[in-house]
């Protein structure tokens, strides 16, 4: 399902994100991408949504080439995609309510869908009573759980989550995790970088560890090691 | 596509309001833009006017010897009528200078003394012929001077008021021209000031419009809620515009008549209602969606 060939992404003058790196995802794997920061975790997700394009090699999603896609035809591609992104990026001028409903309204859901859908993905993530309120009036755990509505609202084939339960306490963070785990029995493929040992030691997932930008080990069922 | 279109209208009418401040400068900037090009089409009218009658109080006499006899006058004026240039003549018989110089002088003893003193009317007969163009003056008077009328006609005082009437045209010329020039320079101004607002406005929304490309939202599901602020603040900014424009004409109404017999703000602006309603409305639409169109294309690159 997606498939990074020998890339390699190196910011200018001579700073080097990634280098050599070869991994197969197939549907409905749950992957857990682990590494220190500045490890290459959140350049792997930039190159994977084609936000940024690689400096060598190729990705692709479905056969899709995704490093030389048009950019007329990304913003398709990316509806395929939900991400929990590091920094939130939730949208400053819209509630709570109207930033996961955007998302529906993109890919052209019936109002009738979308209010339905918004309203039980809202209480799933524990924010119901916070519909009316912008973003600058959410904690940093809200501020999360809002995201994570917003990735997963569309059903996407893909979930990337780039630290999604690093602003949760323990409890949040189970709920989260239960939830992802859910997901991805029900059929999405899972990406989730962290640098959390207890959650990678807990999951028993497949484990990608980078270091520096090249993948140091690919394990089944892999822990959390320096 | 009717439904995304409903989200779009909505998204950027809600966007219009919740960004209340950018909104209001947005609105200043168009007024003042709108205000101008509107001004200019107005000013070009009342200025078209006030050239003409200052042009048409332009014109050359022609002075008849005592003793011509008032059909050869009327020979010569049904000449004179017949040349292209020549736009009207009108006939002042020698009573007619009389009684008006009277009329005019009533008030002034030493004047009315003087005449009693010269004795019967020491006016001429006159013919005060008006051209179309200043240059057109000269062959009009060599028409005159032929050997035909010479024992009709005592003298045509185009000479004398040569240099008076080709500094009036000149002048009618130069402001006319420069209006133009000043006009394109004001228009240039606005649109940059304008854009420049506009730009700004987007520029504050970057962060927003990378989140929204990143989500799956096409350009143009990006771009309709911006063109759609545009377009409701170039809306507005023609709205209180025209109210300015109205409130200013019925304010001056008749007091520019003191200028100019003639020049009523009030009838100006009653003859170009509609145009001005329409050039101040697309003004206002096409400057607010064409800057917010051309300022978000750079952010939709990527």
């Amino acid at each position: 399902m997606i498939k990074f060939q020998n890339v390699a992404k190196v910011y200018p003058p001579d700073t080097i994100a990634l280098k050599d790196v070869n991994f197969e995802v197939k549907p409905k794997e749950f992957v857990l991408l682990s590494g220190k920061s500045g490890a290459g975790k959140t350049t792997l997700f930039k190159l994977l949504l084609a936000e940024e394009r690689p400096t060598e090699g190729r990705i692709f999603f479905d056969d899709q080439d995704v490093s030389r896609m048009k950019l007329s035809k990304l913003h398709n591609f990316r509806r395929k995609i939900g991400v929990v992104f590091q920094d939130y990026k939730l949208l400053a001028s819209k509630n709570v309510y109207e930033n996961i409903a955007y998302v529906l309204e993109v890919i052209g859901a019936s109002d009738k869908e979308i209010k339905r859908d918004v309203t039980e993905v809202l209480e799933i993530v524990g924010l119901s009573h916070r519909v009316s309120n912008f973003p600058v009036e959410l904690s940093g755990g809200e501020k999360q759980r809002a995201a994570i509505a917003r990735a997963l609202i569309h059903r996407p084939e893909v979930i990337l989550a780039d630290e999604p339960t690093g602003n949760l306490d323990p409890y949040n963070t189970a709920d989260i995790v239960r939830l992802l785990l859910k997901i991805n029995e029900l059929g999405t493929t899972i990406l989730l970088a962290t640098h959390d040992k207890e959650l990678i030691n807990s999951l028993e997932k497949r484990v990608i560890t980078l270091d520096g930008g090249r993948i140091i080990r690919d394990e089944e069922k892999g822990r959390f090691t320096f | 596509m009717l439904i995304a279109l409903k989200r779009i209208i909505k998204s950027g009418w809600s966007g219009f309001v919740r960004e209340g401040g950018l909104s209001v400068a947005t609105i200043f900037i168009l007024v003042m833009a709108i205000f101008l090009v509107g001004s200019l089409f107005f000013l070009k009218d009342v200025s078209q006017y006030l050239i003409a009658s200052i042009q048409e109080k332009v014109d050359v006499s022609v002075y008849f010897k005592s003793d011509a006899a008032e059909e050869d006058i009327f020979t010569l004026k049904e000449e004179i009528t017949k040349i292209p240039e020549v736009k009207d003549v009108e006939y002042v018989s020698k009573e007619q200078a009389l009684s008006d110089f009277t009329k005019k002088h009533e008030s002034d003893p030493v004047l009315i003394d003087s005449l009693t003193e010269v004795g019967g009317n020491p006016f001429f007969a006159t013919l005060n012929i008006t051209a179309f163009q200043a240059n057109q003056y000269g062959s009009i008077a060599s028409f005159l001077e032929k050997d035909d009328f010479k024992n009709l006609i005592e003298k045509v005082d185009y000479y004398q008021r040569k240099s008076a009437i080709d500094k009036i045209f000149s002048f009618t010329s130069i402001l006319k021209n420069s209006g133009i020039i000043l006009a394109v320079i004001l228009v240039i101004l606005a649109l940059l000031n304008t854009f420049n607002t506009i730009r700004l406005a987007i520029y504050s929304n970057r962060e927003e419009i990378k989140i929204q490309r990143l989500v799956g939202a096409s350009n143009w599901f990006i771009r309709g809620p911006f063109i759609v602020q545009g377009a409701v603040a170039g809306i507005l900014s023609a709205i209180i515009c025209f109210i300015i424009f109205t409130l200013i004409c019925w304010g001056i109404g008749s007091r520019m008549e003191f200028f100019s017999p003639g020049l009523n703000m009030i009838e100006f602006y009653k003859n170009g209602f509609w145009s001005l309603l329409l050039i101040q409305f697309s003004a206002g639409i096409i400057l607010g969606v064409s800057s917010s169109l051309v300022a978000i294309r750079r952010y939709l690159r990527a």
